[in-house]
């Protein structure tokens, strides 16, 4: 059987349960890609075949004795800002480079549980510091789109295995635009959670009222499955929502109500013309689909990076003071320029003198945000907007430019700095051949909704799955 | 020149499990690093959940050293670098605590503001030591993440003597609220005075923190050692330096204490990992009423329903275990027209251990030994202080070894009582004077 | 708005390069002039939020879990030492 890795968590999970496959075989084909990509797009920081094989094997005994576990023998890639225990997690820095958990994360513990075969760690930038995966102490990963283009970042390791069929489906985690820009950059579906809506438990924290672990998947449905099994109250994990966790495959092919979509041009401001192109088409998409579109003048997003930098650089400064190199790890003399940056900057934001003027500054701009979202969302359903101002940036684009970040990830900011949900869809190329992805954002909680909405566009844009990467 | 003192005291509580995570909170004598887990190890995405019961004791304890408890507070990150402080920071509390503004009536009749009670977490225990002819620190993280009650007052002392009295009363409050053995010996109660000197009655613009102190009688020294030794900086028109020391307790005195902690911007922010507390006025009344009657309290109630002398009552309410012993045998010795009065001094002056004696079986004894009349300890008091004074040489002869002498002093402290009563207490009493 | 790049160097427990130090200097200052964009907006009577979930009062009950193995706490670290983690001293006191 041709390209079994190529499946959809849904498609693999059809033929598991027929027989018609084996998790064993399925796993081979993934690991088979891998071997065969790795080195070219260097895609994972740890790759753990011999577990991997192993667990689809036990997957085959359970799946013949009937056990219908929700992601039962299907490979995951998972991003290395989880822990996993016995299993390496550097976050992508050297400063971890020999940590073994002794614990799990409770996404990965989820997963573990639904039968889950883990496939390696995905490289990221270091400590989750970038939309590039440039920052990462083990090299960039490529786009496999076009190995001289970035996958975008955080979680550009994830969201290149998914693209490039390296797995069936992949896990992330957003900061603010982590899971959504590099699906974006790579033409798959990103699903960014509602904070508190999936257990931060045992994920490499970066900032810590932000951080939204998520699956980057092939289709709308993947990702719902995913959800449906990483969601939920953890005891754990403080901030979590104790409300419960919907069956998010229902909302699958649950579309027929008629919504307000909001579009503030405040959003497309500074977008390139590919990119708007595409925007216009989905619009005109979602008109026909009976859709209809609010204007809106959403609180300008330029903002949004301002009170994201100094949010994030202080949390992190906080966050990253735990690797002092005594209990696990290296000392932080490891830590890379980017992290030290951010480091040093959130340092001084915190700071004596300095606290009120940004930290707490941003903290009230945050309110501002918040409550200019509630506003739109009195009168529209869903926010569309591109996900990023571009597709794909060339390597070394983000070399020496402290706010790279930031800019790229100015159109997912302020959803995020609000704990709000959002989606990435791919919704088309560039001439040349790169993906262009659209984000619908919902209220909180309002990832049925965005589900629904999304699958419903998926379906009509069967076309742009028939294109892969040229690999 | 008026000392200025204030006191910040650590109380660690007796929770079953840490503050942020369930490993178990009883450390103390446990072989290293076996009460720990990613929680309060630090490790990569561990996250903190807060004890309920350490809050809750937390508001009690406010409320009973009379705070105000405001109805809204969260917690804050308190970032600094030591080894001992697995996260980079500890979880504290900044500006909204969970109890402010309260006070403890001293014996004197001194009212002791305080500040403010707030919870934070332990650290882990450093051992230093010399491994291989390196001078090393060792690093035990079983205590970290043990829920902490800080208690800061105002600069309100100007005597060591005070501070003691206050330090006893919080002790023994924290002991009738069960939620901590505020053992010294065992680090369950950490003391931090800070001491200066106001010659115009301002507060000074510098204080010396002395740490490291494990008894309340070197709490005292270190007070009185700080107060001389600032003294003589200021008559020499010097200026005291604003730092930390340490009692040495083979030297007996405060040394200057010099760590490797780098400079103190604490850079607080509150804690993004734990949602606020906002409690209701239902809520609060509901700790209030845990909260047990306070010695203070009861001393007043059992000098007024019991007719005990003050004392007495003093004597048997420093633990609550010794006080409630009293009512229940006051109680059952109701029963029998045994007075109050018998009962306190019979208490005091046997030294029945509360934790071990049943009050009934105490009954029994007093009924048998009935010939000897019972006395109040502090009438006997008197009279061998009157004794003593009467018969110098005899005093003096004792004083240097002479149990004759002793003899002959029993003898008169007997005449004097008129009563028959036991030669131990007498004893005791001539030697407590003596001392 | 200048940073005084060694003190918080310091405070943040980070050895800086002198070239490091440079660069840090002007990228941190690019970055501060960037940020006070936020100047622009009025926050008077504006509270922060610290968190956005609306969650109050999440607390667990005082109950204990099992702990790592001493073995297991130790497991990660290069420096150890009777079954404790081993730094170099930190306590200087005068004698």
């Amino acid at each position: 059987m041709a390209n079994l890795n190529s499946l959809t968590i849904a498609q693999a999970k059809e033929k598991l349960k027929k027989k018609e496959i084996s998790s064993t075989e399925l796993t081979k084909a993934c690991l088979d890609r891998i071997k065969k990509l790795q080195e070219k797009l260097n895609v994972f920081v740890t790759i753990t075949e011999k577990e991997a094989l192993d667990r689809a094997r036990k997957a085959d005994e359970e799946l013949k004795n009937g056990s219908d576990l929700p992601l039962l023998g299907i490979p995951i890639a998972v991003k290395d800002n989880f822990c996993t225990m016995g299993v390496r997690t550097t976050a992508s820095s050297k400063v971890l480079d020999d940590f073994i958990p002794p614990y799990e994360s409770t996404v990965t513990q989820k997963l573990k549980n639904a039968g889950m075969v883990m496939l390696g760690k995905t490289n990221m930038d270091a400590w989750a510091h970038g939309s590039s995966t440039e920052t990462s102490d083990y090299g960039p990963t490529l786009n496999p789109w076009n190995t001289k283009h970035l996958p975008g970042g955080s979680s550009g390791g994830s969201a290149a295995a998914t693209a490039a069929d390296m797995s069936i489906g992949s896990i992330g985690s957003e900061t603010a635009g982590s899971i959504r820009q590099p699906a974006s950059w790579c033409g798959v579906i990103g699903l960014k959670p509602t904070y508190g809506r999936v257990s931060r438990y045992g994920v490499v924290a970066m900032g810590s009222s932000l951080d939204s672990p998520g699956p980057i998947t092939k289709s709308v449905e993947d990702a719902a499955l995913i959800l449906e099994i990483i969601a939920g109250h953890d005891p754990m994990d403080a901030t979590t929502s104790s409300l419960p966790v919907p069956k998010y495959t229902t909302s699958i092919g649950k579309s027929d109500k008629k919504l307000r979509i909001g579009i503030s041009k405040n959003y497309l401001e500074g977008v390139d013309n590919k990119v708007i192109k595409v925007f216009e088409d989905t619009k005109k998409l979602f008109e026909k689909l009976g859709h209809t579109f609010v204007e809106l003048e959403l609180f300008n997003p330029k903002y949004a990076i301002d009170v994201y930098t100094i949010l994030q650089r202080s949390e992190v400064s906080s966050n990253l003071a735990r690797y002092d190199g005594i209990r696990y790890g290296n000392d932080r003399s490891f830590f890379g320029e980017e992290a030290k940056r951010r480091i040093m900057l959130g340092t001084f934001t915190l700071s004596s003198g300095y606290y009120d003027a940004y930290y707490k500054k941003a903290q009230k701009v945050r309110t501002i945000i918040i409550k200019d979202f509630d506003e739109a969302f009195k009168k529209v359903d869903f926010i569309l907007a591109p996900t990023g101002p571009t597709p794909a940036l060339v390597l070394g684009a983000s070399e020496g430019q402290s706010m790279f970040g930031e800019l790229a990830d100015v159109l997912v900011e302020p959803s995020s700095i609000a704990g709000l949900t959002g989606i990435n869809l791919p919704a088309g190329f560039s001439n040349d051949g790169l993906p262009i992805g659209m984000q619908l954002i919902g209220p909180q909680f309002s990832e049925p909704g965005i589900i629904s909405i999304g699958y419903e566009f998926e379906k009509e844009t069967e076309f742009l799955r028939e294109r892969k990467p040229n690999l | 020149m008026k000392p200025v003192i204030g006191l910040e005291v650590h109380v660690e509580l007796k929770t079953k499990s840490k503050m942020f995570c369930g490993c178990s909170a009883d450390y103390f004598g446990q072989k290293p690093n076996t009460h720990t887990c990613p929680v309060c190890l630090g490790l990569p995405g561990a996250l903190p959940v807060p004890n309920k019961t350490a809050i809750e004791w937390c508001v009690m304890l406010g409320m009973a050293l009379n705070c105000n408890i405001p109805l809204f507070s969260k917690f804050d990150r308190k970032n600094y670098f030591y080894p001992d402080l697995a996260k980079g920071y500890q979880i504290s509390q900044y500006d909204e605590p969970f109890c402010l503004a309260g006070n403890i009536k001293l014996d004197s009749g001194k009212i002791i503001g305080i500040t403010r009670v707030h919870m934070e977490e332990d650290t882990g225990k450093l051992i230093h030591e010399t491994v291989d002819e390196q001078e090393v620190t060792l690093i035990d993280f079983n205590r970290s993440g043990v829920p902490l009650v800080e208690i800061v007052t105002e600069p309100d002392f100007d005597n060591a003597k005070d501070v003691r009295d206050y330090l006893q009363k919080l002790q023994q409050i924290v002991r009738y609220l069960g939620i901590s053995n505020a053992d010294m010996e065992k680090g369950d109660m950490r003391l931090e005075p800070n001491i200066s000197l106001s010659s115009d009655g301002k507060l000074p613009n510098y204080k010396v923190e002395v740490k490291n102190i494990n008894s309340f009688r070197f709490v005292e020294k270190a007070i009185d050692y700080e107060i001389k030794r600032q003294t003589e900086i200021l008559e020499r028109k010097e200026a005291p330096v604003q730092e930390t020391r340490g009692w040495n307790d083979v030297k007996q005195k405060t040394v200057s204490q010099r760590t490797k902690e780098e400079a103190s911007d604490y850079r607080y922010f509150p804690e993004p990992d734990i949602p606020p507390l906002r409690w209701t006025n239902e809520i609060l009344e509901n700790f209030r009423k845990q909260i047990p009657e306070l010695p203070n309290a009861i001393k007043d109630r059992f000098i007024k329903d019991y007719g005990i002398s003050e004392y007495d009552a003093e004597i048997i309410t420093r633990e609550k275990e010794s006080a409630d012993f009293f009512e229940e045998t006051v109680r059952i010795g109701e029963k029998e027209n045994i007075k109050p009065k018998t009962i306190a001094n019979y208490i005091i002056n046997k030294k029945i251990n509360a934790k071990e004696a049943l009050p009934a079986d105490l009954i029994k004894t007093i009924i048998s030994s009935s010939t000897y009349a019972s006395m109040d300890s502090s009438k006997i008091k008197k009279v061998v202080a009157q004794v003593l004074k009467e018969n110098p040489q005899a005093t003096e002869d004792f004083k240097t070894g002479k149990t004759q002498a002793l003899q002959f002093l029993i003898g008169k402290t007997m005449a004097k009582l008129k009563e028959k009563i036991e030669a131990k207490v007498i004893i005791e009493e001539i030697n407590k004077i003596i001392k | 708005m200048k940073i005084n790049i060694k003190h918080i160097a310091k405070l943040a427990n980070l050895s800086i390069s002198e070239d490091e130090e440079k660069k840090f200097d002007s990228q941190l200052a690019e970055t501060l002039k960037y940020i006070e964009g936020l100047n622009e907006i009025n926050t008077d009577d504006v509270k922060p939020t610290d968190h956005v979930t609306g969650q109050e009062n999440v607390l667990r009950e005082d109950t204990t879990a099992p702990s790592l193995s001493q073995e297991e706490a130790l497991s990660n670290t290069k420096t150890k030492h009777k079954g404790m983690f081993r730094v170099k001293g930190v306590l200087t006191s005068e004698q």
